[in-house]
Order: structure tokens, then sequence, then C-alpha cells
């Protein structure tokens, strides 16, 4: 039986408690920087990284960490991963820290981490809170993937750099420009609400 | 001239909730109403030129003077969080009023990923104290600005036939990306934005 729990820690980051599609948390990096695949699989990667280093941490100390000092010392762990992440990212693959700019410090303030730590990780178990914040993480890795895999697409014709489309297609430049992440988050969040209805109506 | 440019800059052309998509949560959770919009507008610019301000001195001055630029992001998250809480506690005590006024958004602002932001692009600029300072104002108003637009559209929207699935976070995504085009017209005021 418990088990069964623990795989729902896991999944519910999927598309029960999805952070982008169902919690709106997480905007900005969210629409800042999926105007191709491989930028939304690499912010993705960075904060399942800071969420899961900082779930573990918070898990650990949570006993010893008094209540009315949490929110910094969180803010604090996770401000020391994302700078562990950043410069990772910058020694290791300096052409995506640099596409990915400023928003990979940002992550700093991404209400789905501080988020996940208030609500799950202060009060669970380690293994427990590991699983939440890696479904989580990849809950939002995938939302970003999609996200940029219709952005790149209709934006440059390709996937992944692979150029798909041929010299015909006119690029929809609007996609890759602000206007585009926006509008096209909104109808992926009517779609999910439209196949959730058909799930519920069909239960 | 240049510190002209920057204010247009920060608040039009490269308006910071529509071109750098900072600042969403409370532009999609407060913007429903004009007077909370106001509110938080307010408090926002108030906390961001303050904390350009402290943040560029204490970059320049302890920061790089001690050589350790890469405790960047823990130090600025230190001082906009303790900004705001001395902030609170200046306006509690000097304007009851006000506090009551902005009351509940100012601890809010903290976890704005605009604030911070904004202190990362003036390290990134390399803006000068003087310049930093009026980008911070600058981002400001053009946060209040389009809040208040947002807001505006959302209680004309009460009374509009939205379809049943496109209710409440879709068709707030999707004005915000028609403003967003709207304001792809301003970026001729500025040569090379």
């Amino acid at each position: 039986m418990s088990n069964v729990r623990l795989y729902m820690e896991f999944f519910k980051g999927f598309w029960k408690e999805n952070p982008v599609f169902r919690q709106l948390l997480g905007m900005c990096p969210t629409l800042a920087v999926t105007t191709s695949v491989i930028n939304g699989i690499s912010m993705g990667l960075a904060m399942t990284f800071v969420l899961v280093s900082t779930s573990i941490v918070v898990s650990i100390i949570r006993k010893i960490v008094p209540n009315q000092v949490r929110i910094a010392t969180f803010t604090i762990i996770i401000a020391t991963f994302v700078t562990i992440a950043d410069l990772f990212l910058k020694a290791k693959f300096p052409p995506i820290s640099k596409e990915l700019g400023p928003y990979v410090p940002l992550i700093v303030v991404n209400c789905i981490i501080l988020g996940r730590q208030e609500a799950f990780a202060k009060k669970n178990p380690l293994h427990k809170s590991f699983l939440d914040a890696l479904g989580m993480g990849f809950g939002f890795t995938l939302a970003l993937v999609i996200l940029g895999a219709i952005r790149e697409f209709l934006g440059s014709g390709s996937i992944l750099n692979f150029q798909i489309l041929g010299g015909w297609f006119e690029p929809w430049v609007i996609m890759i420009l602000p206007a585009g992440a926006f509008i096209t988050l909104g109808f992926l969040i009517a779609l999910m609400n439209v196949i959730d209805q058909r799930l519920r109506s069909a239960v | 001239m240049n510190i002209i440019l920057i204010f247009i800059a920060a608040t039009l052309v490269n308006n910071f909730v529509l071109t750098y998509f900072l600042g969403i949560c409370p532009f999609l959770g407060v913007s429903s109403k004009i007077e909370s919009a106001v509110g938080m507008g307010f408090a926002a610019t108030f906390v961001m030129t303050l904390a350009a301000t402290f943040t560029w001195l204490v970059y320049h001055y302890i920061l790089l003077r001690f050589n350790v630029p890469y405790l960047e992001y823990v130090s600025f998250i230190l001082i906009i969080a303790s900004l705001v809480q001395v902030v609170e506690m200046f306006i509690k005590k000097f304007s009851p009023e006000l506090y009551r006024a902005l009351g509940i958004y100012l601890p809010l602002i903290t976890t704005n990923c605009a604030i911070l932001g904004l202190t990362l692009f003036m390290v990134l600029r390399e803006y000068n104290f003087l310049e930093s300072i009026v980008f911070g104002f600058g981002a400001g108003v053009g946060f209040t600005l389009v809040l208040l637009i947002m807001a505006g559209i959302r209680e004309e929207l009460e009374f509009a036939d939205v379809p049943e699935v496109f209710k409440g976070a879709p068709i707030t995504l999707i004005i915000a990306g028609l403003l967003a085009l709207a304001f792809m017209g301003f970026s001729g005021l500025i040569g090379s934005a």
C-alpha cells in the first residue's frame, strides 16, 4: 500500500498537480526560455536539480529550523544551489548559459521551489520529499518541453534544431516572440481543461 | 539623454511583464481588481527603486571590492527580503493609512521575480548609480501600468461570454499575449532595443 502512495507522490507532478498547467507557478522561466526545446530541457533540468537538492536539505533539517526564520533559511538554501547550478552551466555549457541568461539565477525566486518546501518538504520525511520534488521537477520539465516544441515548430519550423518543415514554410515569427508564449500557454491550459472534462464525464 | 532612454525602455519598450515575463505571478493573481492593482503597483515601484539603489551599492562597494561576486544571488535576495521588511515597518509606523492600503502586498513582493530580475539586469548591463535608480523606477512604473491595464480589461471581462474551458487562467494569458503584441508597437521609440 505504501508503495502505491509513493508512486502517487512522484506522478502527481505530471498531471494532477502539474506546477505549470495546474498550479500556474513558476511562470517567468516557463514563458521566457521556451523559444526552443533545448532551452526548455536545460531550464527544466536546472530547476529539477535545485528543487530536489533543496527539498533534501530542507527535509533533513526540518526539525531544527525555528518556524519564524524558516522562509529566510529556505531562501538561502535555494540561492546556494542556484549559484551551484549557474556556475556549473557557465563552466560546462557556456552557450546554453548565455541563452538562458538571467533566468537561471531567477530560479531563486521561483514560487515552485519555495512552494514545495512550504507545502511538502518541511513536514515530510526524506524519501517522500525526494520523490515529490523529483516528480514536480519532471512535471515542470515536461511542460517546458511541450511549450518549447510547439513554439519552436511553429516559430522556426524545426524541432531540436532539426529542420522539419521545408523552405516553403513561412515561420510564424510571433511564436518565438513574447506574445506567442502567452497565447500558446493559454491554449494549452484550455486544452487541458477540455481533456479533464472529457475524463470526468467518462467516469 | 541616456537616462531618459533607459526610463522609456524600462517602462514601455522592454516592459518587465510583457517582454521579460517578470512578475507574472502577481500579474495573474492580483490584476483582477483595479484597486489592488494600484496598491501592488505602487508598493512594487517603491521597493524596486530602493532595491536598485541598495543592491548597486552593495554590489560595487562590497562584492566587487572583496572579490566575491559569486555571492551575488544570495546577497541580493537577502537585501530584497530585509528591504521589504524595513519598508513595511517604516510605513506601519509613519503612515498607518498607506500601510493598510499596501499591507498584504508588501510581503508578497519579496518573492516577486521582477525585483530580483531588475537587480540582475542592472548588474548585467553595467549601469552606473544614477542609471540604476532610474532603471528601477522605470521598471516599477511599467509594471504598474501593465497591471492597471490588465485589471481594467479583466473587470470588463466579467460581463463577457467566455467559453467554459477558457475561463480563468487561459483567457488571462491570451489577453496578456495580445497586450504584448500591442506593446511591440513601442519598439520604434528606441532604435536598437
